[in-house]
C-alpha cells in the first residue's frame, strides 16, 4: 500500500499522529473538499435537479391532463345515458299510446259493425215477422173464402139451389165470432 | 491488509499523497481521500445525469433511483423547513448524497472512507452553521435573536435558558460533525478488528476451527454498518434542515 510516504513523514515531523486528526493534510483535504463538493452543486443544482423536477412536473401534469378527460368523457357518457334512457322511455310511452289509440279505435270499429250488423238483423227480422203476418193474414182470408166456397157447395149440393151468399157470409161471420 | 504483520485498525484511515501538489508552501496533494471525494461525485453524477436523461414518464431502474433520491431529499425539507426552504434544496441534496456515497462505498473493502475523516464533517458542519447565521441575520435582521428567547419563559430564569439556548446554539456544529465522523470511524475500526480477529485465528493452529464465527460477526456488523451508513447520512441531512428552519422561522 501506499501509505508508506505518509508515515514517513510523520516519523521525521516526531510524532505519531491519530490519522484523522492530523493537522498535516488539512490543506489539502480542504481544498479537494471544496473542489468536489462544487462540482457536484454545480451539476445538481445546474442540471441533474431541474430535469427530476420537470419530470416530476411532466408527470403530474399528464395525471391531472388524463384525469381531466376522463372525467370530461366520463360526463359524456353519463349524458349520453341519460339521453338514451329519454328516449327509451319515450318511445315506450308513444309506444302504449300508439297501441292504446288502436285498441279503442278497434273497439270502436267493432261496437259500430256490431251495432250496423244488429240493426240490419233487427230490420230483416221485423221485415219477415211483416211478411209472416202478411202471409197469415193473407192466408186467413184465404180460409174465408174457401170456407164460404165450401159451404156454398155444400148447401148447393144439400138443397139443389144456389145458396145464398149473403147469409153464408152472415153465418161465417156469427160462427167466426163463435169459435 | 498485510496478512503476517500486526494489523494496524488506524491505518485505514491514514492518506497518501498519490499526486504530491505543493502551492505557495501549502500542500494541496491529490490524496486517496480527494480520489473518493470524487468517485462519490461521479457516482452521484452518474445517477442523477445518467438516470434522469430519458426523461421517462415511467421511469427505468436508474431514473427511478435519481427520482426517488430527489422526491427522499425534497420531502424531507418541505416537511421540516416548509416551501421557503426549498431554496436550500440543492445544498441539501448534496450534502445527503455526497455522505451517503461517501459512506456506502467505504463499506467495500480496501476503499477509503472520507467520512471518517473529521476534517471533511467539520468542514460540512461549519458550513450549514455559517449558512444558518449568514441567512438567518440577511433575512429576519435582528429578530433572528429570537432564537435564543423561546417565548413563554418566567423573566427571572430567562437569561439562565438563554446562556443555555446559546451554548447550544454554538455547540451544533460540534456534536453535528463529531456524530458523522464517531459513527464512521467506529464502524471501520470495529469492522477492521473482527476482520482481523478472523485471521489471527486461522494463523493460531487449533483455533483456526472457531475462526468462523468472528468472520460470522464481521458479515453482520457490515450489514449494520450498511444501516448506519445510511442512518447517518439521513441524520446529517435532517439535522441540516432542521437548522436552516431555525434561520427561516426562528420566533418558534
Amino acid at each position: 500500500m501506499a501509505t508508506e510516504t505518509t508515515s514517513e513523514v510523520h516519523h521525521e515531523g516526531g510524532h505519531e499522529a491519530f490519522p484523522p486528526f492530523d493537522a498535516q493534510h488539512y490543506p489539502s483535504q480542504i481544498f479537494w473538499f471544496v473542489v468536489a463538493f462544487a462540482i457536484l452543486y454545480v451539476l445538481m443544482s445546474r442540471i441533474a435537479l431541474p430535469r427530476v423536477g420537470e419530470i416530476k412536473k411532466k408527470r403530474s401534469d399528464t395525471i391531472a391532463n388524463e384525469l381531466d378527460q376522463a372525467q370530461k368523457l366520463q360526463a359524456q357518457a353519463d349524458a349520453a345515458g341519460a339521453a338514451y334512457e329519454k328516449t327509451l322511455a319515450d318511445a315506450k310511452a308513444r309506444a302504449q299510446s300508439v297501441a292504446q289509440d288502436m285498441h279503442a279505435k278497434l273497439a270502436a270499429e267493432t261496437a259500430s259493425k256490431r251495432h250496423e250488423l244488429e240493426a240490419d238483423l233487427n230490420q230483416r227480422l221485423a221485415a219477415a215477422e211483416a211478411q209472416i203476418k202478411d202471409t197469415k193474414e193473407k192466408a186467413m182470408s184465404n180460409v174465408g173464402t174457401i170456407a164460404r166456397d165450401a159451404a156454398a157447395a155444400i148447401v148447393q149440393h144439400l138443397t139443389g139451389r144456389p145458396a145464398d151468399v149473403n147469409a153464408i157470409a152472415r153465418a161465417q161471420s156469427e160462427g167466426g165470432g163463435r169459435s | 491488509m498485510a496478512s503476517g504483520t500486526a494489523i494496524n485498525p488506524i491505518e485505514q484511515f491514514e492518506l497518501s499523497r498519490w499526486v504530491p501538489i505543493h502551492v505557495f508552501g501549502r500542500d494541496f496533494s491529490f490524496t486517496n481521500a480527494s480520489f473518493y471525494m470524487l468517485l462519490s461525485v461521479a457516482l452521484i453524477s452518474f445517477v442523477m445525469i445518467v438516470g434522469s436523461r430519458q426523461r421517462a414518464l415511467v421511469p427505468g431502474r436508474l431514473q427511478g433511483m435519481a427520482e426517488m433520491a430527489h422526491d427522499f431529499v425534497a420531502d424531507m425539507l418541505q416537511s421540516t423547513t416548509g416551501k421557503e426552504g426549498m431554496r436550500f434544496f440543492p445544498f441539501v441534496f448534496c450534502l445527503f448524497m455526497f455522505i451517503l456515497f461517501a459512506n456506502v462505498i467505504s463499506l467495500v473493502p480496501y476503499t477509503f472512507s472520507v467520512t471518517a475523516q473529521i476534517i471533511i464533517t467539520v468542514i460540512m458542519s461549519l458550513t450549514v452553521f455559517f449558512l444558518v447565521i449568514i441567512f438567518g441575520i440577511a433575512k429576519n435582521g435582528v429578530h433572528f435573536f429570537k432564537l435564543f428567547v423561546p417565548p413563554g419563559v418566567p423573566i427571572y430564569i430567562l437569561p439562565l435558558v438563554v446562556a443555555i439556548e446559546i451554548i447550544s446554539f454554538f455547540s451544533r456544529p460540534v456534536s453535528h460533525s463529531v456524530r458523522l465522523f464517531a459513527n464512521m470511524l467506529a464502524g471501520h475500526i470495529t469492522l477492521q478488528v473482527f476482520g482481523a480477529f478472523v485471521l489471527l485465528l486461522l494463523g493460531g493452529g487449533f483455533w483456526a476451527a472457531i475462526a468462523p464465527l468472528p468472520f460470522v460477526m464481521t458479515l453482520a456488523m457490515l450489514a449494520l454498518e450498511l444501516l448506519v451508513a445510511f442512518l447517518q447520512a439521513y441524520v446529517f441531512a435532517m439535522l441540516t434542515c432542521m437548522y436552516l428552519n431555525d434561520a427561516l422561522h426562528p420566533g418558534h
